[in-house]
């Protein structure tokens, strides 16, 4: 039988990953979970926990482009990996000022949020979906649903957190014709 | 008011900061603090034997571990009855850390301090407490039948009983043409904030004071709990709120035990110190609410008008009470709605059980009582045969009767008094837009899809804006800024907008420059908090009081220096000028610079205010008597009473008679909350009430076993909805203005949550013609009643079956 080399799970290991685009490194414990590594370590708190058991999607952060739930992934795993905060939604303008993903905009213009804890979650996981998508065809409710089906808001009973949607996948229409 | 601003759906400038992640929650603070965590109690109900924390002890990154022997002074003795009554017989409250005792499953016993929350949970799980289990006590039955105590003294395991009753029931009951009487259930829920508690504590030992952040919704009074049981200095202690993740009720309650514990061990260790709830604690150790039993007694003549009512609540308080009997009372005063009863009697029973305590949960008792009398006008319909919105029709408080005196007293200690309403008009409305008469082609139609359909509604009248007051701070700045705050905290219904909504529009500047400040005791000491729809109509006036003060003084100085009558002047986009003069103005901010007579020329604005500045009177001080330098102004708002808004919703449910699944197909909401400041916000509210409303009548329930144990502490296990269970909710409005404030606004804060679990269950018994008589029902509920052959049935189902000759 060969040993395995289960690490400890106070030993620490340095983590290199990109993250909102910058090259991060942080030295952590193993045990550490990713949404801790990145409010804790890395001092970007857009990135919330509600449950830390993997069912809210309040934590949901992109990893290589895909939403991952962040309470539920050690941040030794994403090392060399890229991954996307709330806070690298927006782009820059060149002019030292921020550009906001339409689907942050919709959600201002459509009162999809009210405390806003949730709101991280549904922004990235929305924004990585409706990248995803053919953004010249126009949205189907089936699509909406699937979208913010996964994640939970106490505060807003959704129906708005939907018109934000359709009305973030409208401007990415708009701006891919 | 020139700058048209109050009543627009003017978007939230608190969106800004939190939709690129800049928010600051409770936990984004104090990243360099001290983590505590719990041992919390893994029985319902026991006696502590011991506690032996040496295995914890070299637990690397270990600093500090408190039990009950470590507190002193008032941190030692049972935390406050924050509300007592005088009904409230035998009040309990736990303690800050168990005293020998514990009384549900969750209560802390040992609070660790360590360098990091991962390494103070490895402490905590070392520290081993014994205990001596005694016998549990869960639910209102077995708290009746009290063959087991939660509290030694108290062996009828019975709190407070409330009564109140408006004339002389029995003697009108045994005249009425008709009576009938049922038991129901209504069950636990809880407010479930996507962000728990959370407090952050740091002390400045060379200013002697103390800075805490908590997660709450009443910082002014977490802030005199703190300085009482610390034995600290009120002006040494200063609590914020900062951006808080939903409250929903249970954020109102204070102090919780970790609101003393973190500023202690702060001073203690002279270190910033954070405690955040994780999910699983705040199941076993926040608040609960909703748990009933109600026993109802109805009399009526052959219209189906209440002659009547007779009401016995059982109602479950947890292991505690804290929070007094507020709910019970609530439920108790506001059962009667917008109906005219020509007599009622309550009579209240709160009652201990091993559980959570028990305190307002979004809609406070008010969900409980619609239940109870929106059930009983369906019961009534159905014994006469009658149409259950007719049945109500007969029985509403028409707009003449208004003021309307219901003779019982509130939770407030005033009287229940309706302001204003127009009922009948919302039942129009609702039926309507429900569409209530084309329920029979509803129903068809879904037959012919093989599901069952049903229709239900339900109608409330919602006390909201209690006192006793709120106040506000609005000062101009000679930046043109003008700073507004008040002392009541934000949870997300949006304050920072709508305060400055209503202050911009008062004061006539623009509302990019109004900046707002809520629930932060460095800039406004007094306040109550925010419960019970309160924060628009205290906080909206007040703030509205103090700009209107401002107004009053820039309009005084102006008219001086412009040598015009103060009444010709007018204040617009920040500019004082005389009414029809163009060029005879002078800037808003001018003002503020002239109002301080020390003006040392820092800046342009005073520099530029000297041109305007006379000479000055040499016989006079230059402050004069009564007057004070600044443009500010600070001002309270106090209600007589608390104004009632209203509202009628009605549910559509679809159910599939192979899985007994529910579906709400349709959600109807007539609301009339007064004059609305932002009917964006309004709607919002009313979204995220409806939800948690259907949340309640069909999956959340705190299932406790027969041991305390709550079986679904996890939000995989208790079911939150998500929005594929939220219906679509249409909705219409009406507005009658609250003749009692200056704004003429009621709340609207808890108004979506209150009729879902009757509207709800009243469809569900439409469809399935039997009786529901227990909320939240589940599709395995559903599939048992039905197979039941003892299940009661509904008289119009078994009409129907005569007709049809299909069993019902
Ligand atoms: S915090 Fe990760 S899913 Fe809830
Ligand atoms: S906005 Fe509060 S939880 Fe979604």
């Amino acid at each position: 039988m060969t040993s395995v080399d289960t690490p400890r799970i106070d030993s620490e290991r340095t983590v290199r990953v990109t993250v909102n685009g910058v090259p991060r490194e942080a030295t952590v414990p193993v045990r550490r979970v990713l949404a801790d590594a990145l409010r804790d370590d890395l001092g970007l708190t857009g990135t919330h926990v509600g449950c830390a058991h993997g069912v809210c999607g309040s934590c949901t952060v992109l990893v290589d482009g895909d939403p991952v739930r962040s309470c539920l992934v050690l941040a030794v795993q994403v090392d060399g990996a890229e991954v996307t905060t709330v806070e690298g939604l927006a782009r820059e303008d060149h002019q030292g000022g921020q550009v906001l993903h339409p689907v942050q905009e919709a959600f201002r213009e459509c009162h999809a949020l009210q405390c806003g804890f949730c709101t991280p979650g549904f922004l990235v996981t929305i924004a990585a979906g409706l990248e995803a998508r053919d953004r010249s065809a126009e949205i189907t409710e089936e699509e909406v649903d699937e979208l913010v089906g996964g994640n939970l808001c106490r505060c807003t009973g959704y129906a708005n957190i939907k018109k934000a949607v359709r009305h973030a996948a409208a401007t990415m229409r708009e701006d891919a014709s | 008011m020139t700058t048209k601003l109050f009543g627009e759906p003017v978007r939230r400038r608190e969106d800004a900061r939190l939709i690129i992640g800049k928010g600051r929650y409770l936990d984004d603070i104090g990243a360099g603090a001290l983590a505590a965590a719990f041992v919390r109690s893994p029985h319902a109900h026991a006696r502590i034997t011991d506690v032996d924390v040496e295995a914890a002890l070299d637990v690397e990154g270990l600093v500090a571990i408190y039990t009950y022997e470590d507190l002193t002074g008032p941190m030692a003795e049972p935390l406050p009855v924050l509300i007592p009554h005088p009904q409230l017989h035998a009040p309990r409250t736990g303690y800050a850390l168990a005293n020998g005792m514990v009384n549900h499953v969750g209560e802390p016993v040992v609070m660790v301090v360590a360098t990091d929350r991962y390494l103070a949970e490895d402490a905590a799980e070392r520290i081993v407490v014994t205990y001596e289990e005694l016998p549990v006590v869960v639910g209102v039955d077995a708290a009746r039948e009290a063959r087991a105590v939660v509290h030694e003294d108290i062996p009828d395991n019975v709190a407070a009983r409330h009564h109140q009753e408006t004339g002389d029931v029995e003697p009108t009951l045994a005249a009425s043409p008709h009576t009938l009487s049922f038991t129901q259930y209504i069950e636990r829920s809880a407010c479930m904030p996507l962000e728990g508690k959370g407090v952050h504590a740091r002390w400045d030992p060379d200013d002697a004071s103390l800075r805490v952040h908590s997660s709450t919704q009443a910082s002014t009074s977490v802030r005199a709990a703190i300085a009482a049981k610390l034995e600290l200095s009120l002006d040494r202690v200063e609590v914020v709120a900062p951006d808080v993740g939903g409250g929903f009720g249970v954020k109102i309650v204070h102090p919780w035990p970790e609101e003393l514990l973190v500023p202690m061990a702060a001073i203690r260790l002279g270190h910033e110190v954070k405690w955040a709830e994780d999910r699983r604690e705040h199941f076993i150790s926040s608040a609960h609410e909703r748990q009933q039993r109600q026993e109802i007694t109805v009399g009526y003549d052959d219209d189906g008008r209440i002659t009547a009512l007779d009401v016995h609540v059982w109602h479950d308080n947890g292991a505690y009470t804290p929070y007094g009997i507020i709910v019970p009372i609530v439920t108790a005063t506001q059962l009667v709605g917008p109906y005219a009863l020509p007599v009622y009697r309550v009579v209240v029973e709160s009652v201990y059980t091993n559980t959570v305590i028990v305190t307002p949960y979004r809609g406070a008792g008010r969900p409980q009582g619609c239940y109870a009398m929106e059930r009983t006008m369906d019961r009534v319909a159905d014994a006469l045969g009658l149409d259950r919105a007719e049945v109500r029709r007969r029985n509403l408080i028409t707009p003449d009767q208004f003021p309307y005196d219901h003779h019982l007293t509130f939770q407030d200690g005033r009287p229940v008094i309706y302001d204003s309403g127009d009922y009948p008009g919302l039942l129009d409305k609702l039926v309507a837009l429900v569409g209530w008469d084309e329920a029979a082609a509803l129903r068809a139609d879904a037959q012919a899809r093989g599901k069952l359909l049903g229709v239900g509604m339900a109608l409330y009248v919602e006390g909201t804006g209690p006192g006793p007051y709120e106040g506000g701070h609005v000062q101009v700045l000679g930046s043109g800024k003008v700073l507004v705050s008040t002392g009541l905290t934000s949870q997300g219904q949006g304050h920072e907008t709508v305060f400055a909504q209503i202050v911009a529009s008062e004061l006539g500047v623009s509302m990019d420059d109004v900046e707002v400040h809520t629930g932060d005791t460095r800039r406004f000491g007094y306040a109550v908090g925010t419960f019970a729809s309160r924060a628009a109509v205290m906080s909206g006036n007040a703030v509205a009081l103090a700009a209107r003060g401002v107004r009053e003084k820039a309009i005084r100085i102006a008219a001086e220096v412009l040598e015009a009558n103060p009444e010709d002047l007018e204040i617009d986009e920040g500019l004082v000028q005389v009414k029809g003069t163009p060029g005879a103005s002078i800037p808003l901010r001018t003002v503020a610079v002239l109002s301080n007579p020390l003006r040392y020329a820092f800046d342009e604005a005073a520099k530029q205010a000297t041109q305007f500045a006379g000479p000055g009177d040499d016989s006079k001080p230059p402050v004069a008597p009564g007057d004070a330098p600044g443009l500010e102004h600070r001002d309270y708002y106090s209600p007589i009473r608390s104004t009632f808004a209203s509202g009628a919703h009605a549910a559509v449910v679809e159910i599939d008679p192979q899985t007994w699944e529910i579906d709400v197909v349709r959600y109807a909401v007539v609301h009339d909350c007064g004059n609305v400041v932002n009917p964006m916000i309004v709607e919002g509210q009313v979204h995220g009430g409806v939800a948690q409303g259907v949340g309640g009548a069909l999956y959340e329930r705190m299932a406790y076993d027969a041991d305390g144990q709550l079986q679904n502490a996890s939000f995989m296990d208790f079911l939150m909805p998500y929005a594929s269970e939220v219906p679509d909710v249409v909705i219409d409005h009406q507005e009658t203005p609250s003749p009692l404030n200056p704004l003429g606004i009621k709340g609207a804060g808890e108004a979506g949550v209150i009729p879902g679990t009757a509207a709800i269950a009243s469809a569900i018994e439409d469809a399935t013609g039997r009786r529901i008589a227990s909320m939240p029902i589940s599709p395995t509920e559903l599939y048992d009643l039905m197979r039941d052959e003892t299940a009661e049935r509904t008289a119009a189902s078994q009409q129907t079956s005569l007709q049809t000759g299909v069993p019902a």
